[in-house]
């Protein structure tokens, strides 16, 4: 891979609060990462809700016409039982047996009858105190508490018919063995009979086991929650599945972004089909289609703006080239011509020069504007630097009375375009010159282990509040009247600006009125490395100390 | 001849397709002493060359009908006569390209006369080596009265700028020249010049002369300071 995205610079602070998380931070960044995780499980969360739901009133559905039927089959079986029962003691007459024995073959009758059909009966009576022969008389181990009491309230009170409740049937130990429940759902249905030979009443209740309703349900719902489990697998699996169709082009859109954001314009994605992912992956090759028209439109403009640049540079140079020679011409010549022809003669070669570098200054600003300019970094000595500017600039200086200095001796070192470096110097000293104002202009220079700076520092005028930003920019003056003496063509400052840009440097100026100025140029010590200050001062120490 | 009475005067060729440039540069050079010849295509700059025989080449890189690099190409196939390439891009690889087709020199335009004219002295005036003695550097063997160089008797054809530049390294094997002396010694600069134009000279020079130009052993390259002449052989020449 080439550089880091912005996305993965962004991420990268908050990876790594999250990697001194513990495991649940791990857990939610992967819950926050992942798409297809969430989707999967909100979809999962969701069916189980529904199918949990739709289980359980199916259960209850099933539950209640299951019990309902059990009920309506108790009820009619107790009804007809009665009734044998009834019958059979009207039958019998009240005077064949003692109540005794009469009361006991109805039990045996019953018992023997629940016993074959499948239910439990228990006697009690008599209810209404007539009776002579009281007491409890049950199937076998067939607890009495069985019968609730709200049922036996009911069936006391003497109503005809029959009346039915839920209860649990409980078992007293037996010793036979036979594995059966302590207790079991069941249903309690509850009706009279009068004892013909005492006349007394008793009530007689059947107990309808529903042990059989129970496992059906418990079966039910055995199957159930396994088909709802079955279920949910398969939904998640077929969500997993079916993201994964959606995830997989999506991931594919985000790796050839991250192509086309590292400067691989060519990138597209495939398109397959008609469906959204591919209307996605058209539209995102369309947008990757006008960028990069629009980016080879600025490099075209880029190319055709430097063309432009080179061609001006050679359709104004040679024109300016014969005039120049003509103008050499005149200049040499100018002895033999009468002072008014010899003056113009002069003029014309000192403007020449100046159209000259006005030109010369005009393509290399233009040069920069097109990103055209190109270091050519070599270690270099500021000092050398300083010294050679000092002494090309001696004859302006002498000419202007301004005496310029170097104050530092040492070896300043800097990785940095030895031509660039001597324009910014040249420009700043020229400046300084130009608004010295025959005070002396002093060169200052210091480096430590990561930058190298320099500072030209005059004693003129000086700036006014707010100039010091301003006079960087092209063809700007302090004050318009002001005349230009030493022949700048009002870009020097601009120029050596870009060229400081270009370093990574910076190029500041200090100035207050009445004190003079000062232009400092800090350069990295190794090309490209960051600058976070500067070895001199921005405001000279005599002014500081004179504030302080 | 018609231009017999001035044989002895140098003889410049002027290819520059801006006539009024061309006729300014004929008037300075006329000044100075010397013979000029202006042509304004570059496709008929061959056969100006053919007929007139200039001592120096003054050419202009953009031109109608051929390319200023093709007629320095064309020139430099037949001829080692001195180009000085006049050129408005002085910062570009258009200087390199055209030092690489086979100019000496270059001249920014707006050039200042007196510049070009220096420039133009110094191709006509020789290198002079102060002992006119053969020369041995490598298994190179530099005739310098004769102007040629042979390697093991067969000679080797260079042009007068990598002649003298072979011959200024040749002349003091041990010492190391910075590109700055190089540039003064052998192109006549008095001032820090373009070091592009040692670097590409020395690139040519190294691609007729060297056994394996990736390797040099003739021209060695002293990293950071300049060039120096490869250690001699015993003379393997017998004749």
């Amino acid at each position: 891979m080439s550089r880091p995205t912005p996305d993965d610079l962004s991420q990268a602070p908050r990876s790594w609060g999250r990697s001194v998380g513990s495991l649940p931070g791990s857990v939610l960044s992967f819950w926050r990462r992942s798409l297809r995780t969430r989707v999967v499980t909100a979809i999962v969360v969701l069916c189980a809700l529904v199918v949990g739901s739709v289980g359980w009133m199916v259960l209850r559905q099933i539950t209640d016409g299951l019990v309902d039927s059990r009920v309506d089959v108790s009820v009619a079986e107790a009804r007809t039982e009665t009734a044998t029962a009834r019958e059979r003691l009207g039958s019998a007459g009240g005077t064949d047996f003692d109540p005794e024995t009469q009361l006991r073959l109805l039990v045996e009758n019953l018992v023997a009858r629940g016993e074959v059909k499948g239910f439990e009966v228990v006697v009690l009576g008599p209810v209404d105190g007539g009776g002579t022969t009281g007491g409890v008389r049950t199937t076998p181990t067939v607890e009495a508490d069985s019968v609730p009491k709200r049922l036996r309230t009911a069936v006391e009170r003497g109503e005809d018919g029959l009346a039915w409740t839920f209860t649990r049937i409980a078992y007293s130990d037996r010793d036979d063995g036979t594995p059966r429940p302590s207790s079991q759902p069941g249903v309690a249905v509850g009706s009279t009979v009068v004892l013909p030979s005492d006349g007394g009443t008793y009530a007689l209740y059947y107990l309808f086991p529903m042990a059989e309703e129970q496992q059906t349900l418990l079966l039910l719902r055995q199957v159930l929650v396994t088909a709802g489990l079955l279920l949910l697998l398969l939904v998640a699996g077929v969500a997993w599945v079916v993201t994964r169709q959606v995830i997989t082009p999506v991931r594919l859109a985000r790796r050839v972004a991250e192509r086309i954001a590292s400067g691989r314009l060519e990138e597209r994605m495939q398109v397959a089909g008609e469906d959204d992912i591919a209307r996605l992956a058209m539209s995102f090759n369309q947008m990757a289609e006008a960028l990069q028209s629009q980016i080879r439109k600025l490099v075209e403009l880029s190319r055709v703006q430097r063309t432009f640049v080179s061609d001006v540079s050679h359709e104004l140079r040679t024109p300016l080239t014969t005039v120049r020679m003509a103008g050499d011409v005149l200049h040499d010549a100018r002895a033999s011509f009468d002072p008014v022809t010899a003056r113009a003669a002069e003029l014309l070669q000192n403007e020449l020069d100046r159209f000259e570098n006005l030109l010369a200054d005009l393509l290399e600003i233009s040069r920069f504007d097109a990103g055209a300019a190109v270091l050519e970094l070599e270690d270099t000595n500021l000092g050398d630097v300083a010294h050679r500017v000092v002494a090309a600039t001696a004859p302006m200086a002498l000419q202007r009375g301004v005496s310029v200095s170097v104050q530092d001796v040492g070896v300043f070192m800097a990785e940095a375009d030895v031509r660039r470096v001597e324009r910014i110097l040249r420009n700043l000293v020229t400046n300084a010159i130009d608004h010295a104002d025959s005070s002396g202009v002093t060169i200052r220079l210091a480096a430590d282990g990561e930058a190298t700076a320099l500072s030209v520092r005059d004693h003129g005028v000086g700036l006014q509040p707010g100039q010091s930003a301003m006079v960087f920019n092209r063809f700007w003056r302090a004050d318009p009247a002001r005349a230009r003496t030493t022949g700048g063509t009002g870009l020097g400052l601009a120029i050596a600006l870009e060229d400081a840009r270009l370093h990574g440097g910076w190029l500041q100026a200090w100035g207050t009125p009445g004190d003079g100025a000062q232009f400092r140029l800090t350069l990295p010590r190794r090309a490209g490395d960051p600058l976070t200050h500067s070895p001199l001062p921005l405001v000279p120490n005599d002014i500081r100390e004179g504030v302080s | 001849m018609a231009q017999a009475e001035v044989v002895d005067r140098p003889r410049v060729l002027v290819v520059d397709d801006d006539a009024a440039l061309a006729e300014m540069l004929t008037l300075v050079l006329r000044n100075e002493g010397f013979v000029s010849h202006v042509v304004l295509r570059g496709d008929e700059a061959m056969a100006a060359f053919h007929t007139f025989r200039p001592d120096v080449v003054l050419l202009d890189l953009m031109l109608p009908g051929m390319d200023g690099i093709d007629v320095c190409r064309r020139i430099r196939a037949e001829s080692g006569v001195p180009i000085v390439m006049l050129t408005a891009r002085s910062d570009t690889v258009d200087v390199v390209v055209g030092l690489e087709s086979g100019a000496d020199d270059y001249v920014a335009k707006p050039f200042k006369p007196k510049e070009l004219i220096a420039r133009i002295r110094a191709r006509v005036r020789r290198f002079e080596v102060p002992t006119p003695e053969d020369l041995y550097i490598g298994d190179l063997t530099i005739d310098v009265a004769g102007h040629a160089v042979t390697r093991d008797g067969k000679p080797i054809g260079l042009t007068p700028l990598e002649f003298d530049l072979l011959a200024c390294l040749a002349q003091n094997p041990r010492k190391v020249f910075t590109r700055e002396v190089l540039l003064e010694q052998v192109w006549g600069y008095r001032h820090a010049a373009d070091t592009r134009l040692v670097n590409v000279h020395v690139q040519r020079l190294r691609a007729k002369i060297e056994v394996d130009p990736e390797n040099p052993t003739i021209v060695v390259t002293v990293r950071g300071v300049g060039y120096k002449a490869g250690i001699a052989d015993e003379p393997s020449h017998t004749g």
